[in-house]
């Protein structure tokens, strides 16, 4: 089957900027895949490159069949973009942000009717239809926002950061529609910096300063993870961060909690009795064991290696 | 075809709704003009009393006397203070003592009784255009003499109008108060419009929908055309309502006018629309551009009187044409194809800030 995008040598440079530096994709059709990065790592140009938003510097992108930016008035019925930030209006009320969606996808009054009611009654918005859009909640919100996305029922779906002023209820629900949807054939490309959201998506694209670092699903990212893995439990963590940091053989250290994960270059031999060593070294007791990778190690692993501190710290 | 009148509905029903919904701007859409006229038109109208009068009687004749007591009798005018010379009244009114200086030249019995010249002059501070019409009043007051001689039934008085050579009142400003509300309103609300749209976000949905720029720009403005031809026939209705403003030329040419100075308008907002990242600087801009309208185009200050710089100026300016045309379709029975010196401005002005502001917006959604 057809990829549903693809694209070659995508690049999209700001002035001596280069926010998208040479992107090769293949996304298929029917799934949810997940852009995974950092803010600032090129997710929204490279989105907004794919609905012809924004100009390629250099490089193809074939969306649905089509070329972009060539294309993009073609394709503007087959695809629905949900922003980052609320961008309905707010002083309407939802089913008036609903209707006008549909006058502007040019729907005959009678469809038009049909697919708000639906849209209404799918997302769980019948009883608020006659409040105002700016009267709701975050959640409420982001529903809205997805009917207004999906209303003209497109095949192709770009969600930018979508929960990232949602509570984690309102995700969990918002996450089953997205499934419903691309159960039913809509292909859904969604970018997010939250593990837990990229951890759901059939497909995953890390995305680091424009690059893109690792592709696959999560489950093969996370068994591929170019570094072992070791889990280290200690009473002073930040001690033994810095005891650390400064191993040849240690590619990143991670806080999580009282835990620490350190991710070694994949040739260490022995590597529990190494750290347990070093740590020992510094007067620190601690418990050392190698676990399997989770999404963050791998994106950690992918994203923070260049040259930077190796050292990432999260709370 | 279809499908572009379809989205442009879509988008004016919208701003439509929204306009309704939002009850400040539509008050203002009502209330601006209400104002307004009621404002210009009183302060201007007023029948005003008791204004300090200074007099200077060179003559001291009994016919002189009795001018200036008849002056006093009729209530218009006080008087205050009595000089010596013109030049003392004028340096009354200089400082603001008195409002109308009455002079009475040594000969008044003499030119009074012949008619050969004006017998007196009324000095008026012409600053304050109120004072003009109550000067006119007095001017045209009959002396009548119970004893002695009749003087002839003409003007008494030469009107000696200072710092103000232009004649007006609130049937000439009520007119040029359409342009003025004009200018107001309608720039200002199709930049606002259009700038909310981008600074709520709601401009990067739309540019992912089929709907094109021109789509969008006419189907936000169109709904303004009609508020702004809605504020022309307020302005107009209150004007002959409570000033007897006439409507000497044809209505159909005054709406014309005014749809070609809504046009020009328009154009303007929606380049400044696209000059401004936020409501704020849309709004700075607005009055950036209203200031000088309003202080060059004729409204406030006589056109012929300024500078030739500032003639220069007002002579780009949109509303200096407009006045023009609205006062000779109003007050002189002017029809359009008799201004065309004052049409074409208003197209060209018109055609340049479309065409800029559909490049410039153009480029920003890259």
């Amino acid at each position: 089957m057809e990829a549903a995008i693809e694209t070659q040598g995508l690049t999209r440079r700001f002035g001596a900027f280069t926010a998208v530096d040479g992107v090769n994709l293949r996304i298929p059709r029917g799934r949810v895949y997940g852009f995974l990065g950092p803010n600032g790592a090129g997710k929204s140009t490279t989105i907004r490159m794919l609905c012809g938003l924004l100009e390629p510097s250099a490089g193809t992108a074939t969306v649905l069949g089509h070329e972009m930016p060539r294309d993009a008035e073609t394709l503007r019925r087959k695809l629905g973009y949900m922003t980052q930030n609320f961008s309905l209006y707010a002083d309407l009320t939802v089913r008036e942000n609903l209707e006008f969606m549909a006058e502007i996808f040019t729907m005959e009054a009678a469809r038009k009717q049909q697919r708000v009611a639906a849209a209404l009654e799918k997302y769980f918005l019948a009883d608020l239809a006659s409040r105002r859009a700016g009267s709701m909640s975050g959640g409420q919100k982001q529903r809205l926002a997805l009917a207004a996305a999906t209303l003209h029922a497109p095949e192709l779906l770009f969600l930018d950061e979508p929960t990232s002023a949602v509570d984690p209820q309102s995700r969990r629900d918002f996450w089953d529609r997205l499934f419903e949807l691309a159960a039913a054939g809509t292909t859904i490309l969604v970018s997010t910096h939250l593990m837990d959201e990229a951890e759901r998506c059939h497909g995953l694209a890390i995305i680091s300063r424009g690059r893109l670092v690792a592709e696959g699903t999560p489950k093969e990212l996370m068994a591929g993870i170019d570094a072992l893995v070791l889990e280290i439990e200690t009473a002073d963590p930040q001690k033994a961060s810095l005891a650390l940091r400064d191993e040849a053989c240690i590619k990143s250290v991670t806080q999580l909690g009282t835990r620490l994960h350190a991710l070694l270059k994949k040739d260490t031999p022995s590597p529990v009795k190494k750290l347990t060593d070093v740590l020992q070294k510094a007067g620190l007791k601690a418990e050392v064991l190698e676990t399997p990778a989770n999404l963050e190690d791998v994106f950690v692993a992918s994203t923070s290696f260049e040259g930077d501190d190796p050292v990432a710290r999260r709370a | 075809m279809l499908d572009v009148l379809r989205r442009i509905r879509a988008v004016s029903g919208k701003e439509i709704r929204q306009l309704l919904r939002d009850k400040l701007t539509f008050g203002m859409i009502v209330g601006v003009p209400l104002l307004q006229v009621i404002l210009f038109g009183y302060a201007i109208n007023t029948d005003v009393r008791h204004l300090r009068a200074g007099v200077a009687d060179l003559s001291q004749t009994q016919l002189s006397r009795r001018l200036v007591a008849e002056a006093q009798a009729s209530q218009v005018v006080d008087v205050v203070a009595a000089a010596p010379s013109a030049q003392g009244l004028e340096q009354l009114l200089r400082d603001g003592k008195i409002s109308i200086g009455i002079y009475l030249p040594p000969d008044f019995d003499r030119r009074a009784m012949t008619g050969s010249q004006p017998a007196a002059q009324l000095m008026v501070d012409g600053s304050d255009p109120t004072l003009l019409g109550v000067a006119q009043g007095l001017s045209a007051m009959p002396l009548v003499s119970r004893d002695g001689p009749q003087p002839p039934a003409r003007a008494l008085f030469e009107l000696r109008n200072y710092y103000n050579p232009e004649h007006r009142s609130a049937v000439d400003i009520v007119p040029a108060l359409i342009g003025v509300i004009l200018t107001l309103t309608m720039v200002l609300f199709t930049a606002v419009a259009i700038v909310r749209e981008r600074e709520r976000g709601n401009l990067e949905l739309l540019i992912t929908t089929p709907v094109s720029t021109l789509e969008l720009m006419v189907g936000k403005i169109w709904p303004y055309i009609l508020i702004g031809l809605i504020q022309v026939s307020i302005v107009l209705l209150l004007g002959w309502a409570l000033f007897s403003v006439p409507v000497a030329g044809s209505v159909v040419d005054l709406y014309l006018a005014a749809l070609l100075f809504i046009a020009a308008s328009l154009g303007l907002g929606l380049l400044i629309s696209t000059l401004a990242k936020t409501q704020f600087q849309a709004m700075q801009l607005t009055i950036f551009t209203f200031l000088p309208s309003i202080l060059l185009s004729g409204f406030m200050f006589p056109f012929d009187g300024m500078p030739r710089v500032a003639q220069w100026i007002g002579q780009l300016l949109p509303l200096t044409h407009f006045v023009r045309l609205v006062r000779g379709v109003l007050l002189r029975s002017a029809d359009l194809a008799e201004m065309w010196v004052d049409v074409w401005p208003l197209l060209v002005f018109f055609a340049l800030t479309m065409t800029l502001a559909v490049l410039k917006f153009h480029k920003r959604l890259d």
